[in-house]
């Protein structure tokens, strides 16, 4: 990769720009691409157009055009994990997370729980929850998970999340708990179809106990929504009941 | 993508200016298992450090002296290796992949 090209992609990912860089595999000509542009060696006008999809998939991947094969790498700003509730869950959720590629937010008003000591090194934003949702502003590449157990933070997160496109929104509490919440949500005007795409009761089905255990069965089934995986009925009923 | 748990890409940014010669090497396909999907990188540098991984340790090796081939000729190559069970086995691996590998300096 010739360096002002590397200077560009690296300037690219520093600002959380969305950028793709496609290598011809027979000589290694290369070219960023963006939304607005390509810069480098010459592109095809069907690898732009692949690009831009890939961007989109966030998969890299091999496409063959003219004879010639590209691979296009996209390289897209790190997904988000925004969590309402500096509680015990919360904290093994935001030492775990950075390991998957998730960049953490953890909101939470009480000052006694969102605390530097509590959270190392964790991003931590005491605003109400609709009014630290509305400048997150979460996108296709967020998760949401609500922890606090209290209708008071957690249905205005919540109802914030659902007006986005975050790929996961999950929130902690029992079966009852998620009823109760789901018709308090339903009375804001939501559609099921829309409510249907909080995860409750949180996590996947593996019987997790302590708080880290917990953070982990949620962790996973971020993963499966996010890479597709086939959730077994049992999960998949648990989430919709 | 991005979700790598070092950011290799930054590191090799630092050696480059340390003054390092490095090279990069990206999975770009990979048939059945593979511990690293197609993105992921490994950066060289010619005294021998690493960053990053493109397999589970299994052609880290192999490689690496590929890049330093390219670091010396300034041409990139595009490898090809076949993992059978046996000898991932041997060196204490279950991929028994395949994964191709482009190797380019960065300059």
């Amino acid at each position: 990769m010739r360096r002002a090209l590397f200077e560009a992609l690296q300037a690219s990912r520093t600002a959380q720009r969305s950028v793709l860089l496609a290598t011809r595999l027979a000589d290694g000509a290369q070219a960023l691409i963006t939304d607005s542009g390509v810069e480098g060696d010459a592109v095809p006008e069907a690898i732009i157009k692949a690009a831009h999809q890939a961007l989109r998939d966030d998969a890299a991947r091999v496409v063959e055009h003219a004879g010639e094969r590209w691979f296009l790498h996209p390289h897209n700003p790190p997904l988000r994990l925004i969590i309402v509730g500096a509680v015990h869950i919360a904290q093994g959720l935001a030492a775990m997370a950075p390991q998957l590629g998730f960049s953490v937010t953890v909101i939470d008003p009480r000052r006694s729980f969102a605390t530097a000591e509590r959270f190392p090194g964790v991003t931590l934003d005491d605003r109400w929850p609709d009014e630290a949702m509305a400048a997150l502003a979460p996108n296709r590449r967020s998760a949401v998970v609500t922890l606090t157990h209290d209708p008071k933070l957690d249905d205005p997160a919540l109802d914030a999340a659902l007006r986005t496109e975050a790929f996961y929104i999950g929130a902690l509490g029992s079966r009852r708990t998620h009823a109760a919440r789901l018709a308090r949500l339903a009375a804001l005007g939501h559609a099921p179809e829309t409510l249907a795409r909080i995860r409750g009761p949180v996590g996947l089905a593996i019987e997790a106990v302590t708080a880290p255990e917990i953070a982990l069965a949620i962790l996973a089934e971020i993963v499966a929504v996010r890479r597709g995986a086939a959730l077994s009925a049992r999960a998949s009923a648990e989430a919709a009941a | 993508m991005t979700e790598e748990a070092e950011d290799v890409l930054a590191i090799a940014g630092r050696w480059v200016a340390e003054g390092e010669t490095v090279a990069l090497a990206t999975v770009v396909e990979t048939w059945g298992s593979s511990p690293c999907p197609p993105g992921s990188r490994l950066a060289i540098t010619v005294s021998g450090r690493l960053a990053g991984s493109v397999s589970g340790g299994c052609i880290e090796g192999a490689v690496a002296e590929a890049a330093r081939e390219v670091m010396a000729t300034g041409v990139p190559q595009l490898l090809s290796f076949g993992v059978t069970n046996e000898r991932a086995w041997e060196v204490g691996l279950a991929c028994g992949g395949t994964v191709t590998v482009f190797v380019e300096k960065l300059a």
